[in-house]
């Protein structure tokens, strides 16, 4: 019997504050696509790393092809047949296709060989990608292709990928699933990391499941279903959609002709966007990343104050052209997508970081009462469970989810009319994404008009009671989330709604064609 | 045209210095490392060529000197800033008053001090040429070293792996360190080199292009290399050219001044540095172009395993 | 093995102690260089640490060489802290010189009718020199992005040309042998002392009520958070609408201005004339003494104290020990990357072994 391609054994891994991992084992067999499922913070990017030897366990053995092995970097890894793809690419936008090819691989190899060798990979396995274009004018899906190809270049027995999918339309994960299995039926075993259980179910043979730190299942997907999975995930059944309140006021916010070029020579430019959202009701934005997202958010917060006049309208005023300070006092609230450096400043407590947006306790000439900040932020730790060293603590010293709390709490407890928010529960833990959806959920029932811009599908069908999809910088109509399918949203995601663009060059598909 | 042909020449030797020092910057950069301590390892690197010029009559020995000096403070700001993560533009602050500091302390015994006659370097045909003859051939070799180093950095940057590497390094230590290259090594070793140019340039400085130390003797160079690799946008052939033409500038003010042109010598001796402010003006004013041209992670700090 | 391990929290002990470990750093290397000179080290450190403050006399010298390092590095402390790098703090400093020596020019023996408030017409003309030096740094910085450090320390040469251009030529004594200098301004124009045989003058006070007003805007005004805010985390700034413009021009308006004064002090205190030497690195002393005292108003006026000792220390061990005066700059250098080598404690551990966590 052939041994499997991968074993590990009592794996154990502490960190100072957290045991990431605690007696895990794990066995991939050879050709199968194996699924590492658990949720933020369950201890799979640690797995990954001590696999790819960015990180040494405390203890446990690790088996590859039935010998002992210790994997001391992520070059022996490579030396092995181990290969990862992480979800945050780690390409260089400067460079093209084939230098950063090159660059994953061992010295050898000579650049005029790496390009005709990307060429004969990427038709194998249809991740067409032109090896001469600089990286930074590719598509976030492309950028993902070429991490892919640079991987499969080194010939691996075992590919690792990383949440691959966050970064994808639905039609594109088609794709991809397609090359995988390829893949796998070729005798190149697949762990596929993620928390996504309709594509686990969709995609893989096994799947191991993690929880705090330890392996609480392993089980064949395919007879699995989504309640079995998450209960294994997350040790309950996944949360029932709540019912819609159905009171909807006059309109707080309306978007029209807004065009804004960008600023960043590797953004975005905004075309014509125009959408409304009203008291009491939640509009989401699903999209891509690197679709307009930013630029969109900037435009509305204030931090780009450029918009044309009269294209910004919140409650019949004026604000395109506003600075964040004066639509704040006007009732537009921002949470940004990133936590830490732009929600809040990692090296000031949380008490000074409530000064970043609210401005209230202020005496005259902008006097600053440390009391007050301070009982400010103890209030929104106490309401909103915030865990942390208290109102002094440093911001950087709370985990994402009590951070990610302690923001939103912040925003939602300065009573505005419109809270707009970007990416809600990224990167945050169960306990704190269930609090933060609720939270808004009754910020909506109370009145509040919500923008809601997100990556996770999920959520914005879970949350919204509109969608709307944003694609290359243009703004799809809205469609009520009763009446949306994922299929329709993931053809709108490539842009393929009236009055968006096509995606870049549609690369020659006879196959899928035929299909539809 | 004799006078015209020896500006020519005074300016490719005035440029030298600032195109050796501005090499090694750029250099540090493009590894992401902004070094502002060049004044100081330039003061440090002259002194130390000058007293081994002193001492040995040899000129090699002295720009060996030199470069060692550089490389050495390079290396322990580079073990400062790389590992110790400490703030890279107050730690290259911190050697540049060092230098000036450590320079003044070691040269005092060194100001009243001469070297030789210092040889004359003449191109045996080529010189004779008219006009070309003088403007080009009757250089020391380290005027054509500057330009042949300048060559040979940039088909390094641009045709080796080591170069790309490099520039991966520059642009995203991160990835560079996903991807198993060892960077903390290579922003050393570019450090390094960086500062043994520096250093190479400060003993010509002194051996050579005015031979005597005097404290403060770069008088600011230093800071115009820095400012050369902002202007030439990261790239060898444009530092090079950069270097010259503030060459050129200072001897302008020279010349002017040998005219007699009535103005101050004080005033005419600002031209250097007011150009230096022009050019930076000039070259940043399109920030968007900066940043498509610059080594993107410059001056921030990297954390492996973070 | 060596290791350096990250800890949870910024070290608050460490924060305070590490200027006083590098201190010690320092204080050893001076040994070692003092012995390696053939000089006695117990009597060099003496020199340095001791005669300084040991009679009110010497604590008057003092504070005359504290003063200007004081105000120019709560300037300096400010731009730091938002992130805009002022190092051409000795240009401003010279400007406000060269403005504070113009308006004493004026000055006449006749009694004229501002009378001793000339005094105060010297000093706001210093911290407008200081503050126009300033802001074509700022300026050059908003509209055309150009680097504040390099334009900064080109203007620092360019001041100081300009000053020797105007002693030696326009602005030069005509009864002055042909030395570049100017006269000796007249005696209303002279800043008060603190007591009559005494050198130390009210710009000390003056310094530490600017101690006091920074502490003010640094820690309780909404200006001087936001100033902060932008040099800790620029995206954050952003957000919360801070304007990155409005902290650049202020920062270096007030920083500036400061070194102006203090330029301003130093030209009808203790100098009482302009001449080349006006400039003598105080506006790079006083980055060493805004970084050892943690930018923090109170810690600057302790590390200016510190450095002063230092210079003073210097010409002493010059004069009575044939000390090179030139290891007062060496001293400097090294206090500051002490400093910073001894501030990674603050944010890692050391610890001996091998490799448990993370890479």
């Amino acid at each position: 019997m052939t041994p499997p391609r991968l074993e590990l054994s009592g794996i154990r891994k502490q960190y100072p504050a957290v045991l990431a991992n605690d007696d895990v084992h794990l066995r991939v067999l050879p050709g199968q696509i194996h699924a590492v499922l658990g949720e933020n913070g369950a201890g799979k990017s640690t797995l990954m790393k001590i696999i790819y030897g960015a990180v040494q366990p405390d203890a446990g053995s690790m088996q590859w092809n039935g010998q002992a092995v210790q994997v001391k970097s992520p070059a022996a890894a490579r030396q092995l047949g181990i290969s990862m793809v992480y979800q945050h690419f780690s390409l260089f936008e400067t460079l093209t296709v084939a230098e950063n090819v090159w660059l994953g691989l061992e010295r050898s190899i000579k650049l005029a060989q790496v390009a005709a060798r990307i060429g004969e990979v990427a038709h194998a396995y249809g991740l067409e990608v032109d090896a001469r274009r600089p990286v930074h004018t590719l598509s976030v899906g492309e950028k993902q292709r070429v991490e892919i190809v640079r991987a499969l270049l080194t010939d691996p027995q075992l590919l690792i990928l990383d949440e691959p999918t966050s970064v994808l339309t639905p039609q594109a994960v088609e794709k991809l699933f397609v090359t995988l299995r390829r893949l796998a039926e070729g005798g190149t075993s697949i762990l596929y990391i993620s928390h996504k259980l309709d594509e686990i179910r969709a995609l893989c043979h096994h799947c191991t499941v993690l929880r705090g730190g330890r392996v609480t299942g392993e089980v064949d997907p395919t007879r699995e279903s989504n309640a079995s999975l998450s209960r294994l995930m997350i040790g309950a059944e996944p949360a029932a959609l709540r019912a819609r309140a159905d009171t909807q006021g006059a309109e707080v916010l309306v978007v029209k002709g807004l065009s804004l070029p960008r600023q960043d020579p590797f953004g975005v430019d905004l075309v014509d966007i125009g959408f409304a959202v009203r008291a009491g009701e939640i509009v989401g934005i699903a999209g891509v990343s690197g679709n307009g997202q930013q630029e969109l958010m900037a435009a509305l917060s204030g931090e780009d104050p450029r918009a044309p006049v009269g294209s910004v309208m919140l409650q019949g005023r004026d604000v395109g052209r506003q600075r964040p300070a004066r639509r704040r006092r006007a009732g537009l609230h921002f949470v940004p997508e990133e936590r830490l450096g732009r929600g809040a400043v990692p090296t000031l407590s949380l008490a000074q970081n409530t000064l970043l947006t609210r401005t209230g306790s202020l005496g005259i000439g902008g006097w600053i009462a440390p009391r007050r900040l301070r009982s400010l932020a103890v209030k929104l730790i106490e309401r909103f469970q915030v865990k942390s060293g208290g109102p002094d603590a440093a911001a950087r010293s709370l985990s994402g989810g009590n951070l990610q709390k302690f923001i939103v709490g912040r925003e939602i407890d300065a009573r505005p009319r419109l809270l707009i928010v970007a990416q809600p529960t990224w990167g945050v833990d169960v306990g704190a994404a269930a609090l933060i959806r609720g939270e808004l959920l009754a910020l909506r029932d109370a009145g509040c008009a919500l923008l809601v811009v997100s990556e996770e599908l999920d959520e914005l069908f879970e949350l919204s009671d509109r969608l709307l999809v944003i694609a290359k910088g243009r703004i799809s109509p809205s469609v009520p989330v009763a009446e949306a399918t994922v299929e329709r949203i993931g053809e709108w995601m490539s842009g393929l709604f009236p009055g968006g663009t096509a995606p870049t060059p549609p690369l020659p598909e006879p196959a899928e064609r035929a299909h539809a | 045209m004799e006078p015209l042909a020896l500006l020519v020449a005074a300016t490719l030797n005035a440029g030298t210095v600032l195109a050796i020092a501005g090499l090694g910057l750029l250099i540090n950069e493009r590894a992401g490392i902004v070094n502002l301590g060049a004044e100081g390892i330039m003061l440090v690197a002259a002194i130390a060529g000058f007293a081994t010029a002193v001492h040995s009559g040899s000129d090699l020995l002295a720009f060996a000197a030199g470069a060692a000096a550089g490389a050495l403070l390079a290396a322990a700001f580079g073990w400062l800033v790389i590992w110790l993560n400490t703030n890279q533009y107050a730690t290259g602050l911190a050697l540049a008053l060092f230098g000036v500091g450590f320079s003044a302390f070691v040269g005092l015994s060194y100001t009243q001090a001469t070297l030789g006659q210092r040889a004359r370097f003449v191109l045996p045909w080529l010189s004779d040429l008219p006009f070309v003859g003088v403007a080009l051939f009757r250089q020391h070799p380290m005027v054509y070293a500057a330009m042949a180093l300048a060559a040979l950095i940039a088909w390094f940057l641009y045709r080796t792996r080591s170069g790309l590497v490099l520039r991966a390094v520059g642009e995203s230590p991160e990835s560079a360190h996903a991807l198993g290259f060892p960077v903390r090594r290579i922003r050393l070793a570019a450090v390094c080199a960086g500062g043994a140019l520096c250093g190479l340039a400060g003993a010509y400085l002194s051996v050579v292009y005015s031979p005597l130390w005097m404290e403060g003797m770069v008088a600011g160079k230093g800071w115009i290399a820095l400012a050369l690799t902002t202007f030439s946008t990261w790239r060898p052939a444009r530092v090079l050219l950069g270097a010259y033409l503030f060459g050129g500038v200072t001897m302008l003010q020279f010349h002017l001044q040998g005219q007699g042109v009535d103005v101050s010598s004080h005033l005419l001796s600002m031209l250097p540095y007011l150009a230096t402010i022009v050019v930076l003006v000039l070259i940043s004013r399109n920030a968007a172009f900066i940043k498509a041209n610059m080594p993107a992670s410059i001056g921030k700090p990297f954390h492996p395993g973070a | 093995m060596l290791r350096l391990e990250p800890r949870p929290q910024p070290s608050r002990a460490l924060s305070l102690l590490s200027p006083l470990l590098a201190l010690a750093v320092t204080v050893a290397v001076g040994v070692l260089l003092f012995a390696l000179l053939g000089k006695d080290p117990l009597r060099a450190l003496q020199m340095f640490f001791v005669e300084p403050v040991k009679s009110l006399y010497a604590l008057s010298e003092l504070s005359v060489k504290a003063t200007p390092l004081v105000l120019i590095a709560l300037g300096l402390a400010l731009c730091f802290r938002a992130n805009v790098w002022n190092i051409g703090a000795e240009g401003q400093f010279v400007l406000g010189a060269i403005a504070a020596g113009w308006v004493a020019l004026q000055a006449g023996p006749e009694p004229a009718w501002l009378g001793r408030g000339i005094v105060i017409a010297i000093l706001v003309a210093g911290v407008l020199g200081g503050m126009l030096w300033a802001a074509i740094v700022a300026l050059l910085r908003e509209r055309f992005n150009a680097n504040e450090i390099l334009v900064s320390l080109m203007l620092v040469y360019v001041a100081i040309l300009l000053l020797s251009y105007l002693v030696y030529g326009p602005w030069k004594d005509p009864k002055g042998y042909n030395f570049p200098q100017t006269i000796v301004f007249d005696a209303v124009t002279k800043l008060p002392r603190l007591a009559p045989r005494l050198r130390a003058n009210v710009g000390s006070l003056i310094a530490l009520l600017c101690v006091a007003a920074t502490w003010v805007f640094m820690f309780r005004l909404y200006r001087g958070f936001a100033l902060q805010v932008g040099g800790l985390a620029p995206l954050a700034a952003r957000y919360a609408g801070f304007s990155a413009g409005g902290a650049l021009w202020t920062s270096l308006l007030i920083s500036g201005g400061l070194a102006g004064l203090a330029g301003a002090i130093e030209t009808i205190g203790p100098l009482g004339q302009l001449t080349p030497h006006v400039p003598v690195g105080y506006g790079f002393a006083a980055i060493i003494v805004a970084f050892v005292g943690r930018l923090h108003p109170v810690g600057i006026v302790f590390s200016a104290v510190l450095m002063s000792m230092f210079y003073i220390g210097g010409e002493l061990a010059q004069s009575r020990m044939g000390l090179p005066k030139a290891l007062t700059g060496v001293f400097q250098g090294l206090l500051l990357f002490a400093l910073l080598a001894c501030d990674t404690l603050i944010h890692y551990r050391v610890r001996f072994g091998a490799d448990r966590f993370a890479r």
